[in-house]
């Protein structure tokens, strides 16, 4: 029991500081300045005990939620994510007047949420982390209750996930009935030999990937993600759209793992392979069209989930490099495309202005640090090297190829060309295009938010040049 | 009279029918409380379903999942009506063809 | 297999038929009164209805409502573990008795926040 609590240290710590976070903020006034600090302690704590629990490999509370390595890894990328994004948030939540402080127990509710995503075992621990991650981006993603797009935005989230909330216990309620448990290693055992009810599976099956395709944004469960991400408050999108999507694949790598031997046929490799070519190319050539920045961000974002998904294949194809291609990816994206969105956040004039890509033109002279930094996101997510997403896509299209899969990697090397249009298009207009009349002159300090460039744009350039030190590290953890 | 004597098609038939009436509804209806009551309904059939397999293998994790899903579906509540709330007050509106600053 | 169905249908029945006979019975055995406009019209506690009934509540019932769903549904934790008291014992009874303090901690920040106002 001490040994439980012992080794799921992380989640626990930072639930019950949420909890604490949410009564010292309604029991002192104006207490944004204690509940700030307390969370990036909190958050900092959080990680190094992650970091102390990597090297475990097990269990805990009877088989409910694994300890140590796997989820320890996520809850760092977490921690990471949530961290850079208060820091962001701050100057950006004082210029829009948004100083409620529920702010920084919310984004730690979610981050509980996330990590008990990535630590379950059982698909009922996998359905309360998805439900209590869901349930804080719902309020975040309107968290201007005055303006009409953000509380829109909310609305629309709200609505569809609940909807995919439903496909999801369902699948899960089958898949209980085919097997006869929710948890991770009977489902496995079971699939492997005999099920009771072979079709209720696959039918069970389906419906979950149509629920974590939804959380993910793969087509054709995409549509909520643009209008959301414009939609919410830009700190709230560069959450959202970094770690949600982290933590809905550390909830399907598992997934997907556990079921393959069911899939005598190939079925849900197949729809998989499918799902991600889909997704990657309507992700790239719907973000060319775009003219507001966040659209076409969130776009991006969403051809991304389409990459990871190559992971997805190659592990349904019991390739191990498909685990490593996707952590590698992730962490990468986390960093890319977290720096992109504070960009836009401090570029962004109350009242929802500055947004449109025209409104970057001449940024090199206004901002040259921000233009220079936005460049490195942006190649980096077109995936030119020598920046980090240059290696990630590497490793995920190798496994891909591997597994058998070259008609997929041909699909992403040319979606992969497409992007490289809209991202580069956006560094000739930052450069080599002349700022329009109405261009701001006040200049815009990013003030503590530069924090969180520095950081970002640094891992960006260290994991590009150095993919080999991550990539040993995931070695170590889980024997390639 | 037990339970077992009931074929579990029958409860599985039941829920999977009052599922499917329950997507229908989200996808027809226009306003935004309905369409949460129909997702509701989608979370009882899934009850449903939970509640009879675990009756039929005897085992008692398909009951506490359900009362999960209750907790659940009681806060998805709470905020969803919140946020309907807050529209409300922006919009003067609860109907999902006029929630369209954004391409839906 | 219709007979497992029987209790079910006589459960209907008398269900529907109890509810037909009252309002039959009352119609039969009942006094027969003279019906006008006054005696048809909505009770509200013996004043003339002033207003429609059709009009918008204060924010303040919605906010009450949502809160009575939230802390309602938790008390179906406490069934499973009412069911296996003693089964659970003292790990069982601690565990309850964090679950209680978390829902404080949600019951301190609404009251903190002024949710439960009424003014």
């Amino acid at each position: 029991m001490e040994q439980d609590f012992l080794l799921s240290a992380p989640i626990t710590f930072l639930s019950i500081m949420a909890t604490i976070l949410m009564v010292v903020d309604a029991l002192i006034k104006k207490s944004s300045k204690i509940t700030f600090t307390l969370s990036w302690l909190t958050l900092g704590i959080t990680g190094v005990l992650a970091a102390w629990t990597l090297k475990h490999n097990g269990t805990a509370f009877n088989g409910m939620i694994t300890v140590g390595s796997f989820g320890a890894f996520f809850d760092i990328l977490f921690c990471m994510g949530a961290l850079l994004t208060l820091i962001a948030a701050r100057p950006y939540m004082q210029r829009e007047n948004l100083e409620h402080d529920e702010f920084h127990s919310l984004i730690l509710f979610a981050v509980s949420g996330m990590m008990i995503m990535a630590h379950a075992n059982s698909l009922l621990i996998l359905f309360i982390g998805i439900e209590i991650m869901s349930v804080c981006f719902y309020i975040l993603s309107g968290y201007m209750r005055s303006s009409v797009r953000s509380v829109e935005a909310s609305l629309k989230y709200f609505l569809l996930g609940a909807f995919a909330t439903g496909f999801l216990v369902y699948g899960m309620a089958l898949i209980y009935g085919a097997t006869g448990s929710f948890d991770y290693n009977q489902i496995f055992m079971a699939a492997q030999h005999e099920l009771r009810f072979p079709s209720l599976m696959m039918i069970g099956i389906g419906l979950l990937l149509i629920g974590l395709s939804f959380k993910a944004a793969a087509f054709p469960f995409h549509q909520w993600a643009p209008d959301v991400y414009q939609g919410a408050p830009t700190v709230v999108t560069a959450f959202m759209s970094t770690a949600g999507k982290i933590a809905a694949f550390s909830a399907f790598m598992p997934i997907v793992a556990i079921v393959s031997p069911a899939d005598t046929e190939m079925k849900i490799q197949i729809i998989l392979a499918i799902i991600s070519a889909a997704t990657m190319l309507v992700g790239n050539i719907s973000a060319l069209t775009q003219t507001n920045i966040k659209r076409m961000l969130a776009y991006s974002s969403v051809a991304h989930a389409g990459y990871l998904m190559m992971g997805l294949v190659a592990i349904s194809a019991h390739h191990a490099r498909g685990v490593s291609g996707i952590l590698y990816y992730l962490s990468a994206y986390l960093f890319m495309q977290l720096g992109a969105f504070v960009i836009v956040s401090i570029l962004e004039r109350s009242g929802e202005k500055n947004l449109e890509i025209e409104d970057y033109a001449g940024l090199s002279k206004r901002h040259p640090v921000l233009a220079a930094l936005m460049t490195i996101f942006m190649l980096s997510l077109a995936g030119i090297p020598p920046f980090a997403g240059f290696f990630g896509k590497y490793y995920l299209f190798t496994a891909a190829i591997e597994s058998g899969y070259t008609w997929l990697t041909i699909i992403a090397v040319i979606s992969s060309i497409i992007s490289v249009y809209f991202y580069i298009g956006l560094i000739v207009k930052m450069y080599f295009t002349e700022p329009n009349e109405s261009g701001e002159s006040t200049q815009q300090l990013p003030g503590i938010a530069s924090i969180t460039l520095a950081v970002s744009a640094v891992a960006v350039v260290f994991l590009g040049l150095m993919p080999a030190g991550l990539l040993d590290v995931i070695k170590l953890l889980f024997g390639n | 009279m037990n339970l077992q004597s009931i074929p579990l098609e029958y409860y599985l038939s039941l829920s999977a029918i009052m599922f499917t009436i329950g997507t229908v509804g989200v996808l027809t209806r226009r306003n935004a409380i309905i369409i949460f009551m129909c997702i509701e309904m989608m979370l009882n059939a899934v009850n449903l379903t939970l509640v009879s397999f675990s009756a039929f293998m005897g085992d008692s994790a398909g009951q506490m999942f359900v009362f999960f899903v209750m907790a659940v579906a009681a806060a998805e509540a709470a905020v969803g009506l919140a946020i309907v709330l807050a529209l409300f007050r922006v919009k003067q509106t609860v109907y999902v063809d006029e929630i369209n600053i954004m391409k839906w | 297999m219709i007979d497992l169905y029987i209790p079910l249908i006589i459960m209907v029945a008398v269900g529907g038929l109890f509810g037909l006979s009252n309002v039959i019975l009352a119609e039969v055995l009942g006094p027969r009164r003279t019906k006008t406009k006054t005696k048809l019209s909505i009770y509200e506690c013996g004043m003339e209805p002033i207003t429609s009934a059709r009009e918008r509540f204060s924010v303040k019932f919605y906010m009450v409502a949502m809160l009575f769903i939230l802390f309602d549904i938790e008390i179906v934790f406490m069934y499973p573990w009412a069911v296996q008291f003693k089964v659970l014992g003292t790990t069982g009874l601690i565990a309850m008795g964090l679950f209680m303090l978390l829902l404080f901690a949600g019951f301190i920040y609404v009251i903190k926040k002024g949710a439960l106002k009424w003014d």
